[in-house]
């Protein structure tokens, strides 16, 4: 138990931002755990580089932003670059399959996961936009003994649009099946 | 009747210089009111910076004088924050068409129910005669020693195209006509703005050679002629005239801001909120 | 007038931006009436009255320029209603001349700035901390001014309902300084049952008021006069020239005097009330951080984490800023060696906090003014450096 920091980053447009306040809403639900969720913003609205962070603890959270994240989800080889490089010791990176990952410094070589997640939403969920989804399925394996899974579904169904509730549910599911090895449990402090 | 109750006795006699047109304005006023069925309590009069700004000081209601410009945009907060009230605003040709035009054409595209009265006396009158938008291309001011470059607004028709319901325009030289003016402006629902032509045989005057007050008024008699009868005039002719009585009166109290707003808080509260 | 919402039947948790926490906490605190323009990083603070006054009954106003949105609530205030406005630091610029207004004619209204960096449009989805001295001297003239900064989107919620309470008080405007990162987070907070909240309203003339006795700007024993909501019957003067009880100005020296010295003593008077902060300060520490709004939740972090590791330190929190906490700065320096100010500026509290101290205790800055937060490590690095 304890702190725990979680970046995403992509491009704007990809639900970054919707991801972290649906984590952040589950987090709500559970009694005493405090959260602190907060995004960077650029000036268009869609493309250009999104960043989404929450922090959870059982403890007053003080400092409200990630200082090194457990884990950090990229989507775009933008944002693998920027961020790619900041993690704790023990933390998970997952990373778009199409991201070139061949730089990644030496020491997160075993902390590292590729995921063909904009793939999958595309030619599984026929919707690229769906992405956000998948990769909260995936967050939501890695923290779910502090944050129950149904909690964070309760979230993406009271944040999404009515009608696209079932769509975005089977993408959740998509994402929480993918089998990642238990390597990221034990990296996921969790 | 008595007039006296709707003025600070005490207050008087008023700053305005000898000659000043702007104590007939505010008798014409005081005799509208008086006409007027609006209760004296219930009445907000607001006021900008200039020789106009010392209006509210001697009126007898709930009287507010308020920062250079800005008298509209603090009516608007009154008149929002209580319908019931009748709210008012005096300003000038500086205070209301230059750093104050913003909010002058803002309240009439809104059609907030103010009645406002713009004292148009051409001039800064109160910092010694610079020039305004008012003042006539051509002529002298303290800040255009070698004659005004600047062209200056049609006000009427400036406030008619933000949308602004009641126009019209009153000179001082006929007091009794503005008196009917203002009273009209009182009573209509929505914004309402009356352009009243005011003399400053001071600042205004003696710059550029106008004379006293009576000449003055004389010559405003001259350049102003009835709005029916300008109607009548040709193109060219209506250039050299400024028409004076209710130049536009749309009868639409539905259309009035707060009256719109009301509705707003209706529906919310009938329908269930957002 | 319609007001069909009771507010805030049961406590529950809830996570909004402490922008949104802004809108609630004045809504409990019973504002009616909101007029502004809308300007990042607070314009989430427009759009939630624009949704939520309409159901009280209440007033939404966007006007055509940040000057009109302070004159409105202004005229509101003087309406009879509890009235805000919101703004970030070019906006705050443009509301300072009726900001002073509503100090000179004693109207209680609450101002908004969630600030983003500085100077002109700057960096406008940045936090800053760059209006601090704007918020105290802004205007021409002396004159006083409360100032509040929130750290935590709770406090941002506790603290405009104080805002608002202060500014009904003493009959004065209170600005709340949030930043873009306050303004922004995402927090889970619990928003308060309506008994829980204490809610302060302007003092009124009696109902039995004489109208030929009343003093708009009567000299009372707590230097605070009742004030008349227009169209109460009483028809009163209200100006921005300085003027006598009666409201009218007479253009003497003697009555700017009184006049200044009564709107400096209402708040000097009552400065226990006023002047906010929260501490953690042992015995034995030797450094104390000082801090307020955003650059103190990494105070509080590094001071926390240096503790672990034994270091001597503890951490003073300002939620008051203005008037500044003379006195209690002044006991902190007689206390500890050294004082650190984090600040998202070039350093502007700091030379209140230097002053107070007056040489009793070595008084550092640590300065992020290009719009990043104050990183724990580096307030850290110092604490481990002078100790």
């Amino acid at each position: 138990m304890g702190r725990y920091e979680i970046r995403l980053s992509g491009a704007g447009g990809q639900g970054m931002i919707l991801a972290g306040i649906i984590l952040a809403e589950a987090g709500v639900m559970v009694d005493n755990l405090n959260i602190s969720q907060s995004q960077s913003y650029g000036p268009e609205s869609r493309g250009g580089a999104s960043r989404a962070e929450v922090v959870f603890d059982e403890d007053q959270i003080d400092f409200p932003k990630v200082i090194k994240p457990d884990l950090l989800v990229c989507l775009t080889q933008e944002s693998f670059d920027q961020y790619g490089a900041d993690l704790k010791s023990y933390g998970v990176i997952i990373a778009d399959s199409g991201i070139d990952i061949s730089e990644v410094k030496p020491e997160f070589k075993d902390n590292i996961y590729q995921l063909n997640i904009l793939d999958l939403a595309a030619k599984e969920i026929g919707n690229e936009i769906s992405a956000n989804m998948i990769v909260l399925g995936i967050i939501a394996r890695i923290i779910q003994t502090r944050i129950p899974v149904e909690f964070i579904k309760k979230a993406i169904i009271e944040k999404v649009p009515p009608k696209t509730v079932d769509l975005n549910i089977e993408a959740f599911e998509l994402g929480f099946d993918l089998k990642l090895d238990k390597r990221s449990y034990i990296y996921g402090r969790i | 009747m008595d007039f006296e109750k709707y003025l600070r006795m005490d207050k008087l006699p008023h700053i305005w210089c000898p000659g000043c047109g702007h104590g007939t304005i505010l008798n014409s006023f005081i005799r509208a009111f008086a006409e007027s069925d609006f209760d004296q309590d219930k009445t907000v009069v607001i006021s900008g910076i200039g020789c106009s700004g010392r209006a509210t000081g001697y009126l007898n209601f709930d009287t507010l004088h308020t920062t250079h410009g800005r008298a509209i945009a603090f009516a608007t907060g009154v008149k929002m924050a209580n319908p019931e009230l009748n709210v008012i605003v005096m300003t000038g040709d500086g205070d209301g068409s230059a750093i104050g035009g913003n909010h002058l054409i803002h309240a009439a595209r809104r059609n907030i129910d103010l009645t406002v009265i713009l004292f148009n006396n051409q001039i800064y009158g109160m910092t010694g005669g610079q020039f305004s938008p008012m003042t006539p291309t051509g002529d002298l001011a303290s800040t255009a020693p070698y004659g005004n470059i600047d062209q200056n607004f049609n006000l009427a028709e400036l406030v008619a195209g933000a949308g602004g319901t009641f126009i019209a325009r009153g000179a001082t030289f006929d007091p009794r006509q503005l008196k009917k003016l203002y009273l009209a402006a009182l009573k209509h629902k929505g914004f309402s703005f009356v352009e009243s032509l005011s003399q400053c045989p001071v600042s205004y005057g003696r710059q550029n050679k106008a004379g006293d007050a009576v000449e003055m008024l004389k010559k405003q008699e001259e350049d102003t002629i009835n709005f029916k009868k300008w109607q009548q005039l040709s193109t060219e002719e209506k250039k050299l005239k400024y028409p004076l009585g209710i130049l536009k009166e749309l009868d639409n109290p539905e259309s009035e801001y707060t009256v719109r707003y009301q509705k707003i808080i209706e529906q919310v509260n009938n329908e269930g909120a957002l | 007038m319609m007001k069909t919402k009771i507010f805030r039947p049961e406590k529950r948790a809830v996570l909004i931006q402490g922008d949104q926490a802004v809108v609630e906490g004045a809504l409990a605190a019973g504002v009616e009436f909101f007029a502004g323009y809308p300007i990042t990083p607070a314009s989430e603070i427009a759009e939630g009255f624009a949704r939520e006054l309409p159901k009280i009954g209440g007033k939404f106003l966007q006007m055509e320029d940040e000057i009109a949105g302070m004159a409105a609530v202004v005229g509101a205030s003087l309406a009879g209603k509890k009235a805000i406005t919101a703004t970030s630091g070019p906006g705050f610029a443009l509301k300072q001349e009726n900001l002073g207004f509503a100090t000179m004619v004693e109207a209680p209204v609450v101002v908004v700035n969630v600030q983003r960096v500085g100077p002109s449009t700057g960096l406008p989805t940045s936090p800053s901390q760059g209006d601090v001295m704007q918020a105290r001297w802004g205007r021409n003239g002396d004159q006083e001014i409360i100032a509040l900064a929130p750290a935590s989107v709770t406090e941002s919620y506790e603290l405009t309902i104080k805002a608002v309470n202060l500014s009904e008080k003493f009959r004065q405007p209170v600005v709340l300084m949030l930043d873009e990162v306050i303004g922004h987070l995402r927090e889970k907070i619990y928003l308060s049952t309506s008994d829980e909240i204490e809610i302060i309203d302007r003092k009124r003339p009696a109902a039995d008021q004489d109208p030929d006795q009343y003093l708009p700007y009567q000299l009372t024993d707590d230097l605070i006069p009742p004030m008349a909501d227009y169209g109460s019957g009483l028809k009163y003067h209200t100006s921005g020239l300085f003027h006598d009880q009666s409201g009218f100005p007479d253009g003497k020296n003697e009555t700017a005097k009184l006049m200044q010295d009564r709107l400096h003593n209402k708040l000097h008077n009552n400065l226990d009330q006023i002047i906010l902060y929260q501490k953690d300060i042992r015995k034995d520490d030797r450094v104390a951080v000082l801090s307020y709004g955003s650059a103190a939740r990494t105070a509080i972090s590094a001071v926390n984490t240096g503790r672990k590791d034994n270091l001597k330190a503890g951490w003073f929190k300002l939620q008051t800023i203005w008037p500044f906490a003379e006195k209690e700065v002044a006991e902190l320096a007689a206390q500890v060696e050294t004082i650190i100010v984090p600040e998202l500026n070039q350093g502007q509290l700091i030379r209140e906090v230097k002053r107070a101290a007056a040489g009793q205790a070595k008084v550092l800055g640590i300065n992020s003014y290009a719009g990043e937060l104050i990183k724990p490590e580096e307030i850290r690095a110092l604490l481990e450096e002078v100790l």
